[in-house]
């Protein structure tokens, strides 16, 4: 019925024209998520040696050009050790936020398009929701059940959501009140054409910046619960475990916590600046 | 759309503000309603989320107890429950539960056999005077950093705007250890560990607020700067006011809404914080209290933390709606 | 042209007056863009100069230059700026706040977002005399007071006390014309102040700058409205791209334009001596972002285009209100008819005018017969069937008979969506929707070019566009689905004159092409005049006159009507 040429044309010139330009603020961050990335897929390309090779001689060992990081109490290498600790990080805050965006979009579409008692409901949930700390509802989680894999990516997931859900509400209220849907109605198109060729594009289109945020924070919250000795349990080299190791050491081998924590910090910060720049070109090419 | 609101305020009517005493005060009563419904709310969950501990709550506490998880029988169960209340009526429990909540009593630890509040008792204070510092601190940081580089050319917009965007993201262990090793162990200005001395704090309050100081002043910059092309402030301009009073006197007023909005939610996550700054610093708090209550599963002194933490954070926002409304004379109105 | 309206005293056309300020050879460039070109006037004591121009043309930034505020990132040059002796060019920031304010006053448009929401009235009139050390709080308390009330604001202890939003637009633009007048400045410069004005207030305003102009004030009035210029202006400027292109005196300029842009501006503008006729001579050619000037040699033969009108069957009306009533329940819990026993009946090929000022209920009447809302009470009817009591599902079907076109389009377009899609997915809704991909497109090109654009629009994305190519785009939308009448709600309200001539003539051309019939909203009268056969006067919700329009215009029997047409500030035209 409608035409199917234009539509199409438009994606494509609009995914053309994300060419993302290579200016430091965008290529830093860019170069750092695709280093992660294929810490988390092979590892074994960024290091030679082995995450739990104990090296007696060699041990609490300032960062140096044979150990980048440094190496700790067993003369493991902390470099390679935070490189193979990427797969399970990542893979926390991907699940994570995987669970935390679910439960976002479906609160915030149905409290948004609903409206009336359902959106107050919602609402009122959220407010609850939002009197708990993500970190005090996952300390709360993780006293019942134990410290675990599952209840850390359950518990960040849970906890932040509710931030995620007013956010995608607020999208949501912003859209069906625009004027373009009420131009759509006026043309004679039926309310479920409407939601779907308008509402939901538009509404989703924050999305991409919301998900990269959530991942950097989740990460960030899951390495905090580890720092105070609550995560996963040793000798896992995933980051917020040698966060916590390194906490007796702070005082006098500062590299066994700072090292692990400057690449979480990177990390959160690379993804957050990347997913905002993908954003604005998304926007940017779509107006 | 404007002629609804046109319609709505004929010019006959309108006359100053008809006892906005009365008004208001029927705001503010509705809004402490709300308040303690929702920390009713929360407590029910806390409630609840303490029935999740799996196996029953009385073979939890004795496994740790004991230190050992075994099938305990029902006549080595019967004591605990019967003294822990266990084996009355659920809807009793819960009743009990909230009800106590008003008189103080925020149940019984599972593993001191004493009452929550005692146990977390004096170690209370010191966080809530680390949080409130730490919030005031980032408020002054904040709008420091904004009045310093908002709209004042390419290189010290992008400068602000850039240093926030860091800080904000920061985790709070983070920057608790660089501080802690640079300025406390490396350069020894501060010291390792503080307690609750007022020199001893400074390193923790500026954990907790630079992260904050970041993400207050995104929300306002952004703010600020488009209230700074508002046509009202080239009226200013044109009587003769200069840039710094324009800046004081007329942007700062309109722009610090939204974070005033946020200062509520903020108090939440500062709460959050100080659990990890004080263990960094290894200053007193309930930190400590509730790291150790976690190991040990006792989830009645958790839950009581974290419903304390919850009416700080109700608290907050209900005065934060009162404070919002005095600033922004608009809302009261409506 | 026709006949003369009724104007005040013809300014003498030798300069008379002191002279305040002289600017020689003004140039300000925005980095490589020189956006004001040479401009040299005298500002005279007791005298009103005014320069009149459309967007981009360069007055709002020399206004701005007179102050010292033109802008970050500028460069200002010129021979000579000198008020009363001070050399304006060699100016600090320092030395400028003394002069703004108490030297030079100056007002900007719709004091809703030119004076601080958050503030008092009085203090916002006060902080003049505070900046400039006049006075003690209580005396400049007393001052803010005596402000108000010389500037007609009632209850003037009362208002000081309240914020800009608690009053009326009009008392509020008073407001901020008694900030500007607080220290008594010779020179006051007004940019755009009855702009976003319903037309009575627009006439007190202006009463109230000729008041002060009366008393030996200088006053420079930028406005891109020649109506308003000729009730206050001695002299005035036209600008054009940074350029002047006319100056002399009121009567030289707006009665014996020497430069074919003025003479075309003026002619662009609709007004009852318009009424039948193409705003833009035909030569012109329609569309581009640029106006096409100069024009053809002024002929007055070529200038008055009639237009060809197909016959109107009153026997069938296409759209009938009846009685409708919308009632709204504000913030007070008080009851409000938005909309009072409001009833009229449109017919295809024929403008029926909807007139009124903001809160007149025109809007809501339009989204009424829209079916956007439901009446309280009262009912539309649609070729003579039920049309508002319908429900959704029976309605849509029907929703391609009626189209609507709008102040700001471009908020009323898909974001996402190209040029190209927005029309085509138009006529898919239409009594005809395109059967295959190429048709659509096919289609959407004619449209296109019906509406005076082209084939290469079809990719362009809506915020690329000019004001007056959107509202081209909305036109095409309207009719891609062939309705039989339009609901036109400001549609040119937000557009320079030039383009809204343009506009306007697109619409009366369509409507002698395909008889397609307007609801036409505005709440400009010479609009109101020059587009439509018959004209509703709406007040409060309620209609008050109505007729052909020339029985509106001419013989107004209802006083507010009367009113409403002795404020309209009139352009004389003689030949």
């Amino acid at each position: 019925m409608s035409s199917i040429s234009f539509p199409r044309a438009g994606a494509l010139a609009r995914l053309g024209s994300l060419r993302i330009p290579v200016r430091p603020g965008t290529a830093v961050p860019l170069l750092i998520v695709l280093l992660v990335t294929v810490a988390a897929i092979a590892p074994g390309v960024l290091t030679h040696r082995s995450p739990t090779a104990i090296d007696i001689e060699h041990t609490l060992l300032p960062p140096s050009l044979s150990h980048p990081f440094g190496t700790d109490d067993a003369g493991r290498d902390l470099y390679t050790r935070v490189v193979y600790g990427a797969r399970e990080s990542l893979g926390i805050g991907l699940g994570a936020t995987g669970l935390a965006m679910s439960i976002a979009l479906l609160l915030g579409f149905i409290a948004g398009l609903a409206g009336g008692l359902v959106d107050v409901v919602i609402n009122r949930i959220l407010e609850v929701a939002f009197a708990f700390p993500v970190l005090l509802l996952a300390l709360l989680l993780i006293a019942i059940y134990g410290p675990s894999l599952t209840t850390e990516i359950v518990a960040v997931g849970i906890g932040s959501a509710p931030g995620y859900a007013r956010m995608v509400r607020g999208q949501v209220l912003n859209v069906r009140k625009a004027a373009y849907v009420e131009a759509a109605a006026a043309l004679g198109h039926r309310r479920h054409a409407v939601v779907r060729r308008h509402l939901f594009p538009n509404a989703m289109r924050p999305l991409v910046a919301m998900i990269t945020l959530g991942v950097g924070q989740s990460i960030v919250w899951a390495s905090g619960l580890a720092f105070l000795g609550l995560g996963v349990a040793p000798p896992s080299p995933e980051w917020g475990a040698l966060l916590d190791y390194g906490r007796e050491y702070i005082t006098t081998s500062w590299w066994l916590e700072i090292m692990p924590g400057l690449v979480i910090v990177l990390v959160a910060l690379s993804v957050t600046a990347l997913g905002r720049t993908l954003q604005h070109r998304l926007e940017g090419a779509a107006r | 759309m404007s002629q609804v609101a046109e319609a709505t305020v004929p010019v006959a009517s309108r006359r100053p503000a008809a006892r906005p005493s009365a008004r208001t005060a029927r705001l503010i009563l509705v809004k402490i309603v709300s308040a303690i419904l929702v920390l009713v709310a929360a407590a029910s969950v806390t409630f609840f989320a303490q029935l999740l501990v799996p196996g029953s709550r009385a073979v939890a506490i004795l496994n740790q107890q004991t230190g050992r998880a075994q099938l305990w029988t029902p006549a080595q169960l019967a004591p605990v429950n019967h003294e822990f209340g266990f084996d009355k009526p659920l809807i009793v429990q819960y009743l009990d539960y909230v009800g106590g909540l008003f008189r103080g009593n925020l149940g019984t630890s599972y593993t001191q056999y004493r009452p929550v509040t005692q146990v977390i008792g004096a170690e209370l204070l010191p966080s809530l005077e680390l949080t409130a510092a730490s919030l005031v601190a980032a408020w002054v940081l904040a709008i420091a950093a904004i009045l310093l580089t908002a709209k004042r050319g390419r290189f010290f917009s992008a400068l602000g705007s850039t240093w926030e965007a860091l800080t904000a993201s920061l985790p709070t262990y983070w920057v608790g250890v660089v501080l802690l090793v640079v300025f406390a162990v490396e350069i020894r200005i501060f010291p390792v560990i503080g307690g609750t001395s007022a020199w001893g704090t400074v390193l923790p309050v500026l954990t907790l607020a630079i992260p904050l100081a970041g993400f207050l002043g995104q929300v306002t910059r952004d703010e600020f700067e488009k209230v700074l092309d508002q046509p009202f402030i080239t009226t200013a301009r044109t009587r003769g006011m200069g840039d710094t009073a324009v800046r004081l006197k007329h942007a700062l007023r309109h722009s610090v809404l939204p974070a005033i909005t946020l200062s509520g939610w903020a108090m939440g996550a500062l709460i959050s914080g100080a659990v990890i700054a004080e263990n960094v610093y290894g200053r007193p708090g309930i930190g400590q209290v509730l790291v150790n209550a976690v190991n040990t599963r006792d989830v009645p002194t958790v839950s009581g933390i974290v419903l304390v933490v919850a009416g700080v954070y109700v608290i907050a926002n209900l005065l934060v709606d009162i404070a919002y409304a005095l600033v922004d004379p608009r809302l009261r109105a409506s | 042209m026709t006949e003369v309206a009724v104007t005040e005293q013809i300014a003498v056309d030798t300069a008379t007056g002191t002279p305040l300020l002289t600017v020689a050879n003004l140039r300000v460039s925005f980095g490589e863009t020189e956006v004001v070109k040479g401009i040299s006037f005298t500002a005279r004591l007791g005298r009103c100069l005014a320069i009149v121009g459309e967007s981009g043309s360069g007055k709002s930034v020399t206004a701005r230059t007179l102050v010292g505020l033109t802008g970050p990132g500028s460069q200002v040059h010129a021979d000579k700026i000198d008020l009363a002796g001070a050399d304006l060019t060699r100016q600090s920031e320092r030395s400028w706040r003394a002069i703004r304010g108490r030297q030079i006053g100056f007002i900007l448009q719709d004091a809703l977002v030119s004076l601080d929401q958050l503030r008092r009235v009085g203090d916002e009139v006060a902080e003049p005399l505070k900046l400039h050390g006049w006075g003690t709080r209580a005396s400049r308390s007393r001052k803010a007071v005596e402000l108000l009330s010389s500037v007609g604001v009632p209850e003037p202890e009362v208002k000081a006390r309240q914020r800009p939003y608690e009053l009326s637009g009009g008392l509020r633009q008073r407001a901020l014309i008694a900030s500007a007048i607080a220290l008594d400045p010779k020179l006051i410069v007004a940019d755009e102040p009855t702009t976003a004005l319903d037309v009575t207030i627009q006439a007190q305003v202006l009463d109230l700058l000729a008041e002060s102009k009366a008393g030996g004030t200088s006053i420079i009035l930028i406005s891109h409205d020649l109506s308003v210029v000729a009730r206050l202006a001695d002299e005035v400027i036209v600008m054009r791209a940074g350029e002047v292109v006319e100056h002399g005196t009121a009567h030289q300029v707006l009665h014996q334009p020497r430069h074919e842009y003025t003479r075309a501006l003026l002619d662009a503008i609709p007004s009852e001596h318009t009424r039948g006729t193409r705003l833009v001579p035909a030569a012109a050619a329609p569309g581009g972002t640029t106006p096409p000037y100069p024009p053809a040699k002024p002929d007055v033969s070529e200038k008055v285009v009639p237009r060809t009108r197909k016959a109107i069957d009153r026997d069938r009306p296409v759209l009938q209100a009846r009685n409708i009533t919308q009632v709204f329940r504000g913030p007070d819990k008080v009851d409000r008819a938005v909309v009072d026993d409001v009833s009229f009946e449109l017919f295809a090929g024929e403008t029926l005018g909807i007139v009124g000022e903001s809160g007149s209920g025109k809007t809501t009447s339009a989204r009424i017969v829209l079916a956007l809302l439901r009446p309280t009470s009262g009912d539309v009817l649609l070729h003579g069937q039920q049309w508002s009591a319908l429900s959704l599902a029976q309605r849509q079907p029907l929703r391609k008979q009626i189209g609507v076109i709008y102040q700001d389009p471009l908020s009323y377009f898909d974001p996402r969506w190209p040029v190209g899609r927005i029309l085509t997915d138009a006529l898919s809704t239409g009594k005809r929707p395109p059967s295959s991909s190429a048709e659509a497109r096919a289609r959407a090109i004619r449209l296109l070019e019906q509406v005076g654009l082209g084939e290469q629009h079809l990719a362009s994305a809506p915020l690329r566009l000019s004001g007056g190519q959107r509202q081209r785009v909305s036109i095409a939308r309207a009719l891609a689905p062939e309705p039989e009448v339009i609901v036109c709600d400001e549609p040119v309200s937000a557009l320079d004159v030039s383009i809204q001539a343009q506009v306007l003539d697109l619409l009366t051309g369509l409507q002698d092409e395909l008889g397609v019939g307007y609801l036409f909203i505005s709440h400009d009268l010479g609009v109101i005049h020059h587009m439509s056969d018959r004209i509703l006067v709406m007040k409060d919700g309620r209609v008050v006159e109505s007729g052909t329009a020339d029985e509106v215009f001419e013989r107004p029997q209802d006083p507010y009507t009367q009113r409403l047409l002795t404020a309209l500030p009139r352009l004389a035209q003689a030949s």
